[in-house]
């Protein structure tokens, strides 16, 4: 799969996104600017308890107000059927069902749906919500982990473990970590915490549904999965799936919080069945964080051993996950807590032990670097104590520990290209480490940290035998190229992308390319924006896709010139026999020789990847984290603590991913940089208070992310391993140049100010306890004298 | 907050926006963002939070940049008001060619309140400084980009407009 093409055509090269324009202009569609004639709006009654048997909803109120044409409540046929992105974790129903037993007749969350409404529009919607009448029997709110682990009468959800609200615990071991524990040289241990954080997209939650008159089903959503939606209305709604249609409009931010099929959509699409009017369901931004799927909050043990020379000999994690009230992706997250600290350094011994546990809180999710981001914290704040320890510069510490290119892990990830040793050295040269770190002055500081990520999921989340991604392609005599695939565009460039993959091989320009990927009727099956597998899987089939139709092309101009197919070369718009550059056509005279008595061209690609990966059935869990290849990234911080205040602030970021070509650097770095942006505000200043069930401050003026005077320049260094099987040597960019920043600025706080922060995020009164504990705190006497 | 329905009269006013003019019915309390987006179906204008804390709606009345879901529709009666749709003549105005050709886009849901709120901050300050500019944008929300790019498009923009392009 290797690229032939020795100098390429576009590829490598910067292009701004092939639907920039439409952005900067305000012509494009997203899914609230779509109206329908005849369209609804609908509006969902949100719980006021966290946990509690909804008795009875009396909608006959609601019902008789003018300008409502339906109401519905749990009662609804299809509104109880189960659904969830996972097969395995199906736990959500649209709406609670009056009176029924379990957890089918239960709100789970302060926010949870009750019930909802159809009307002409928002005011008689939102008027009518208050005509509902609901009657609640409360129940005990689960709200902290410790408790969720305890055996329970009355769990939250139909399938726990062993009477208690663990929906599901891991445990894997590799090697011997006791052996390893009890000869190591050093071992670093510590107790980490993570608050919840959320995606903060700036496009809230929506979703059309049009129940029309073939009893077709049509749903327009804002989805980074389109394909999952699809495959969950079609049981909720029972339904076939070809009398259901899914479009995704552009699409205003996902980072793993549009990767669930969601209640709202299932919702949207019974109100319509029910009225047979379209209905638009917009959440307002508390609802958005009420549905949140955000990061889990999460407790960390995690010990490091390594030997006499420094080697790293064992990793013993530990990690209880607060999942909320949902499954969600949380069985994955729950092994991607462990085995995404498999990279990038060589780990002979391997224990772990992970639970998710349900409480009545707002669901958790997928979002960017899911499920590695609080280990990955927990391992390399440790890595930089034993590199002290060591007595060894951290970046030589991480450097003699790396994995190598080309080998597999003990848990059975096949590790393929491995820019890792790469990034470490260049970020060390750019950031001029050697000078700095342990050098500067009480209050600066420097601090290093890697990262490993998964380049797609190499297995399926419903088990066939379908590829991962399918590309159709179709080129008539108007010479441009159609573009069918529902790999799903969400800000991050994947049309750009695919639009690369078909031009380069052609020898042809963007402007050639239109890409239609948001369209289920039209496009062939793809799995869409999660687990970073878009370019790998998509991008690998458009790349063969575009393959078949130069062959067609090329025999087409071999036929024309009378020179043999193998010498064409295509570029610039033209097709050119490389023995003897002379013979030469346009790219249309060639296209109108392939299209004569043939008419249009068209070509299929997919991907799958390649069997076998991983220690098939060789312990359970063996699938999780393995993917077709594997991101590597070093990042470097430089911070100020300011001294009396112990405010931080990130001065610079040297931040080196190796993305194993970059098909488009410009798109490349505008994912790092929204990555570090996006981790810089988990390690300083986001967070998901909860008060008594409630979460506290569902809007940007509480939830604080950095705001453009708090963002530190960021020098990104793009490391290209050149993947074996990626397209065009490319892997992904837009998950794991998240991870590292998040250790490098704790490390570097650590080198500024002497304190290790175990607990996120790192605001100013949390570092200033921990150094005024640590005696690190000059010139400031204790907390009552302050206040004098 | 509490909804009256229809209950409340609709009064008739004109609105002059991206220099046309524009009849319509609004209630008292409806926003200039109610009015851009449904009455008059000028959806480049995106609602992100309907708490002024995004700037994905930011248009510019009387050419300041305001944002749209706090501000009375009552209010802007006999103003000027731009949205992205009226900044864009026969060619596209500079900032908008920038945001795309340095990556100042990506989601592009908060792209053009910062064109809004770019253009009248470069109206003022013809040659503003990286700091300035942040300063400047510092009431727009994006989390796609980590605003380095925003602020070398507007940078860009700054520099080709000093420059005559």
């Amino acid at each position: 799969m290797k690229s032939s093409t020795k100098s390429s055509n576009v590829v490598g090269k910067r292009f701004p996104l092939v639907d920039a324009l439409k952005k900067t202009t305000g012509e494009g569609v997203y899914t609230d600017d779509i109206k329908l004639p005849g369209m609804l709006v609908g509006k969902i009654l949100r719980a006021s308890m966290s946990h509690a048997r909804v008795k009875k909803v009396d909608v006959s109120k609601a019902l008789e107000l003018p300008g409502v044409h339906a109401v519905i409540t749990g009662d609804e046929p299809g509104a109880q059927n189960k659904f969830g992105v996972l097969p395995i974790s199906k736990d959500e129903i649209s709406l609670p069902k009056p009176g029924a037993p379990g957890r089918d007749g239960k709100v789970l969350y302060a926010g949870d749906c009750v019930a909802a409404i159809a009307a002409d529009n928002e005011e008689i919607a939102l008027q009518a919500l208050q005509l509902i009448d609901v009657d609640y029997e409360p129940l005990e709110p689960i709200l902290r982990v410790e408790k969720g682990i305890e055996p329970t009468d009355e769990p939250i959800q139909e399938r726990t473990q062993d009477g208690t609200n663990i929906q599901k615990s891991v445990e894997q071991h590799h090697g011997d970590v006791d052996a390893a524990l009890s000869s190591a040289d050093h071992v670093a241990t510590g107790d980490f915490e993570f608050v919840g954080v959320n995606h903060g997209f700036t496009e809230p939650i929506v979703a059309i549904a049009h129940y029309d008159a073939d009893d077709r089903l049509t749903v327009w959503s804002a989805q980074q999965v389109p394909h999952y939606l699809h495959r969950a209305l079609t049981e909720v709604m029972e339904m076939a799936m070809h009398r259901i249609r899914v479009i995704r409009p552009m699409v205003g931010g996902g980072f793993g919080g549009k990767s669930d099929p969601f209640p709202h959509e299932m919702i949207a699409s019974l109100l319509s069945r029910k009225c047979r009017r379209p209905v638009k369901i917009l959440f307002d931004r508390e609802e958005v964080f009420l549905n949140n799927h955000g990061r889990h909050p999460t407790r960390t043990h995690l010990s490091v051993a390594t030997d006499a020379h420094g080697k790293l000999t064992a990793l013993d994690l530990d990690a209880t996950i607060d999942g909320g009230a949902w499954g969600s992706f949380g069985v994955v997250t729950t092994y991607y807590n462990g085995v995404l600290s498999m990279g990038p350094y060589h780990i002979p011994n391997f224990r772990y032990a992970g639970r998710r546990v349900y409480t009545n809180k707002a669901p958790c999710g997928a979002m960017r670097g899911h499920g590695a981001v609080n280990t990955r914290y927990a391992f390399e704040v440790l890595m930089d104590q034993l590199a002290e320890e060591h007595k060894t510069n951290p970046c030589e510490f991480r450097l003699a520990n790396l994995l190598p290119a080309n080998t597999e892990t003990v848990n059975g990830f096949r590790i393929t290209s491995n820019g890792t040793k790469e990034c470490i050295e260049r970020a060390r040269k750019r950031s001029d480490w050697d000078s700095k770190h342990g050098k500067l002055p009480f209050g600066e500081g420097i601090g290093i940290a890697c990262g490993f990520y998964i380049s797609g999921s190499a297995h399926r989340i419903h088990f066939n035998e379908l590829p991962h991604s399918t590309v159709h392609l179709k080129i008539d005599m108007d010479g441009g190229i159609t573009v069918h695939s529902m790999a799903a565009e969400i800000g991050q460039g994947s049309d750009t992308m695919l639009a690369q993959c078909v031009a380069e091989p052609l020898g042809i320009g963007l402007d050639r390319i239109r890409i239609f990927s948001g369209d289920s009727d039209t496009a062939p099956i793809d799995l869409g924006s999660y687990s970073s597998r878009v370019t790998f899987m998509a991008g690998n089939a458009a790349a063969e896709a575009a393959r078949k139709i130069r062959q067609k092309l090329v025999d087409a101009a071999a036929r024309k010139t009378g020179c043999p197919a193998q010498g064409f070369v295509l570029q610039e718009e033209r097709v050119i026999y490389s023995p003897d550059p002379s013979v030469s056509l346009t790219f249309d005279e060639m296209l109108q020789e392939a299209l004569a008595k043939n008419g249009a061209l068209i070509a299929k690609g997919t991907y799958q990847s390649p069997p076998p990966i991983g220690k098939r059935d060789a312990f359970k869990g063996w699938r999780a984290g393995l993917s077709p290849t594997y991101s590597f990234q070093a990042y470097i911080a430089q911070v100020s603590v300011d001294p009396e205040t112990f405010e931080t602030r990130v001065k610079k970021v040297w931040a080196a991913h190796d993305c194993g070509r970059a098909l488009n650097p410009l798109a490349v770095e505008g994912q790092i940089e929204g990555c570090v942006h996006m981790g810089l505000g988990q390690v300083l200043c986001e967070e998901m208070p909860y008060l008594k069930g409630a979460l506290q401050g569902p809007n940007f003026l509480d939830y604080r992310t950095l705001t453009p005077m708090q963002m530190p320049e960021v020098d990104v260094i793009i490391v290209e391993s050149h993947d074996p099987e990626g397209p065009y040597g490319a892997k992904e960019a837009g998950e794991g140049p998240l991870l590292p920043i998040l250790p490098a600025v704790a490390n570097a706080v650590y080198d500024a100010v002497g304190v290790r922060m175990t607990s996120l995020p790192i605001t100013p009164d949390k570092l200033w306890k921990a150094a005024q504990r640590q005696g690190v705190a000059p010139g400031l006497g204790s907390p009552a004298e302050i206040h004098v | 907050m509490s909804y009256t329905g229809d209950a409340m009269t609709r009064k008739l006013v004109t609105f002059k926006i991206n220099g046309s003019s524009y009849e319509t019915a609004v209630r008292e309390y409806d926003v200039l963002l109610d009015v851009v987006r449904e009455n008059l179906n000028l959806t480049g204008t995106k609602r992100g939070c309907d708490f002024g804390t995004c700037g994905c709606c930011t248009v510019l009345v009387d050419g300041r940049a305001r944002l749209s879901c706090l501000t009375l529709a009552l209010e802007c009666v006999g103003k000027e008001i731009t949205t992205i749709e009226g900044l864009k003549t026969d060619v596209l105005h500079p900032l908008q060619q920038t945001f795309a050709d340095a990556g100042g886009s990506q989601c592009g849901f908060c792209t053009q309140g910062f064109i809004m709120t770019a253009k009248a901050f470069l109206d003022e300050h013809a040659n503003p400084s990286r700091e300035e500019i942040e300063e400047a944008i510092s009431g727009n929300m994006c989390r796609c980009t980590g605003y380095i790019k925003i602020v070398d498009a507007i940078e860009m923009a700054a520099n080709d407009k000093r420059n005559g392009c």
